[in-house]
């Protein structure tokens, strides 16, 4: 379960003072459901999931993963969460095992319990041909599930996407929807950013649009399409974001 | 919490540290193979070109003396060097090294000499350039027994000693031990070297854990597991420690083979010049130890301070760029202490790198200084974790870890 409480980030910019990334954001994920951030570059979808996973602090406001404030435990927040980005490379000198058996460890498993869980990843998701390779030598495909080990190792209630899809060929990138959907399926609250309509068509129970740093608009696809009038989610987005993207945040 | 997470995060680093080809050339190789190449092998090269220059037989033109025959004749006489005649680009033949020197006897010179008038013999070299150097010696010591022998010659004659020209001698003795003359010429270029290794050693990994880190995107990544940011700061700290250490280590194990294949090559050669080399050898393993004890501290300054500097890096390159600078930060107190004369105050004491390097130039010639040992190692250890902590708030800062 997340739930997000005004949360807000904001940046001191030297060229064009206080940037408002996040702007009192409010909204609740619950097990077993899949919300969907959509928006466009820049809109405040990566701030708002590094807050959730405390990389970043909220300058307002806070969140509750699983219970645990990222303002107040934030070790305790990343131990439930499992975070993938498309930022969020591998150590390019350890194989694959060893990648995982890092972050396994440094999530407190115990060595019998951390093999046991790494033997069961690597089985799921078919990695065993090249578990002792090199991760600068694994193809993109590799690499993306290599990070799905890693961020499956410690078995985490909450998931956080951060576009996971972008910049990937369609092969990999539905290896990453699958294993969102598994998720779901697996009981985790799942929450993922995107600016691909048809993949937050295609997965999201909870669609929230997000521009200028503000929510502004959150439902189901059904709830979105009666308040809007439209069936065509791109134009229900067009439709919610127009009155607030200026000519200036399009520079 | 516990070091747990520190060994882990130091265990993994070390595996990737040890795969890298880069570190290990900066940590290793380098430190192995820069005394052997820098010592045997220029002290070789500088033993053989010396030789070579004193086997060469210079020659020394011969202007004037025709009215001189005894001064010619024995300067002909001489070997080792070759007498050719007179020509009138003499000056231009000693510029472009035909010649070495020219020895320049006025007219009527023997005659003078007999009749206790006094001439100047003039022996024209190319300064500074050493075989010119050796011909000109050869001339001079030549010209100044001659002359010796003419005033042995004179006070013969009238029958007075030699005395009555030296009536006493002034020689000069050395009581210091000799290990202490070697510390005195040799102790700063030792500390020196140790300085500068260990932050050589320190730069590549320091810039590779943080700068690298961010560049290749895995900041994000470990930042997003649960262990805390001034764990992953203390694991990432401890290898670049190691790096530092293990560079002075190796350097100093380095220099000590140096020297005595060193001092065992020049020995048996048997030439002169060469027994600093074989005295620096007198530095025990009890030297050895204190200097890099001494360094111990110094290592930890360096690594948290290249640390919190190249964490400011978004890249690579970046990072070299911030951390290029350091090596003159670091070279002008280290040589500093080299500068004759530059002895501990209690004031240097203070001064981070300067003061150390000053205390090896001691502890190399065999003194202890307790009290500024103490007072040095304090202030090193201090100025250590000031940064350290630096390097531990940086770390902690969203502005410095996402600097965009």
């Amino acid at each position: 379960m997340i739930e997000a409480r005004g949360l807000s980030k904001r940046f001191q910019d030297k060229k064009r003072g206080e940037i408002r990334a996040v702007d009192n954001v409010s909204f609740t994920c619950q097990p077993g459901k899949i919300y969907g951030l959509l928006g466009a570059n820049g809109a405040g979808k990566t701030t708002t999931l590094r807050m959730l996973a405390t990389i970043l602090e909220p300058t307002d406001g806070t969140a509750t993963i699983c219970g645990h404030d990222v303002v107040e435990q934030p070790e305790k927040v990343r131990a439930n969460v499992g975070f993938l980005s498309t930022a969020t490379a591998l150590y390019r000198r350890l194989t694959a095992q060893e990648f995982v058996e890092y972050f396994g460890r440094l999530n407190g498993l115990d060595e019998a319990t951390l093999k046991k869980r790494v033997d069961d990843i690597f089985n799921r998701l078919d990695m065993n041909g090249f578990r002792d390779r090199r991760c600068d030598k694994l193809s993109t495909g590799m690499m993306q599930k290599t990070s799905i080990a890693r961020t499956l190792v410690h078995d985490p209630p909450v998931m956080i996407f951060d576009e996971p899809t972008n910049g990937l060929d369609i092969m990999t990138a539905r290896t990453i929807t699958s294993f969102i959907r598994e998720c779901r399926n697996n009981a985790k609250t799942v929450i993922f950013s995107t600016h691909i309509m048809s993949e937050v068509e295609k997965l999201c129970d909870t669609i929230g649009i997000i521009q200028s740093g503000k929510l502004l608009a959150e439902g189901t696809l059904a709830q979105l399409r009666d308040q809007h009038h439209e069936q065509d989610l791109e134009e229900i987005f067009v439709k919610v974001v127009t009155p607030h993207y200026t000519a200036a945040e399009a520079n | 919490m516990s070091l747990r997470n520190v060994g882990i995060v130091y265990r993994k680093e070390l595996t990737e540290a040890l795969r890298d080809r880069r570190t290990l050339i900066s940590t290793i190789i380098v430190p192995l193979f820069l005394f052997p190449v820098l010592s045997v092998g220029f002290g070789a090269l500088a033993v053989s070109l010396v030789g070579k220059a004193k086997e060469e037989v210079p020659k020394v033109m011969l202007r004037g003396g025709n009215d001189s025959p005894a001064v010619v004749e024995g300067l002909k006489k001489l070997d080792k060097i070759q007498i050719v005649p007179d020509t009138a680009d003499w000056k231009d033949q000693i510029i472009n090294k035909e010649i070495r020197a020219a020895v320049e006897i006025p007219a009527g010179f023997q005659s003078d000499v007999a009749e206790q008038k006094s001439d100047t013999v003039k022996v024209y070299n190319y300064e500074g350039e050493m075989k010119s150097e050796f011909a000109t010696e050869k001339v001079e010591t030549y010209m100044k027994e001659y002359r010796d022998r003419v005033v042995r010659d004179r006070l013969t004659a009238k029958n007075l000693p030699e005395t009555v020209l030296k009536p006493f001698e002034v020689t000069r003795e050395n009581v210091a031990p000799p290990e202490k003359v070697s510390g005195a010429a040799f102790g700063g270029i030792i500390g020196y070297m140790v300085i500068l290794l260990c932050m050589t050693g320190a730069m590549y990994p320091a810039m590779d854990l943080t700068a690298g880190e961010k560049e290749r995107g895995t900041m994000e990544t470990i930042l997003s597991s649960p262990i805390s940011r001034m764990h992953l700061v203390l694991g990432k700290f401890f290898l670049i420690l190691t790096a530092a250490l293990s560079t002075a280590a190796l350097s100093v194990l380095s220099m000590g083979l140096s020297f005595n294949v060193l001092g065992h090559y020049t020995g048996q050669a048997g030439k002169g010049g060469s027994e600093a080399a074989s005295l620096v050898l007198k530095l025990g393993p009890k030297t050895v130890l204190s200097v890099f004890l001494m360094a111990l501290p110094v290592a930890v300054l360096f690594s948290a301070v290249l640390m919190t500097i190249a964490l400011f890096a978004k890249t690579y390159k970046e990072a070299q760029s911030y951390l290029t600078p350091m090596t003159f930060v670091v070279i002008i107190p280290a040589i500093a202490a080299m500068l004759p004369g530059v002895e501990l105050t209690p004031k240097l004491s203070l001064i981070p790198i300067l003061n150390v390097s000053l205390l090896c130039k001691e502890l190399v010639a065999g003194t202890y200084h307790w009290n500024y040992i103490a007072i040095i190692f304090a202030s090193t250890s201090v100025y250590a974790a000031a940064a350290l902590f630096i390097a531990i708030k940086m770390f902690q800062r969203e502005s410095v870890l996402f600097r965009s």
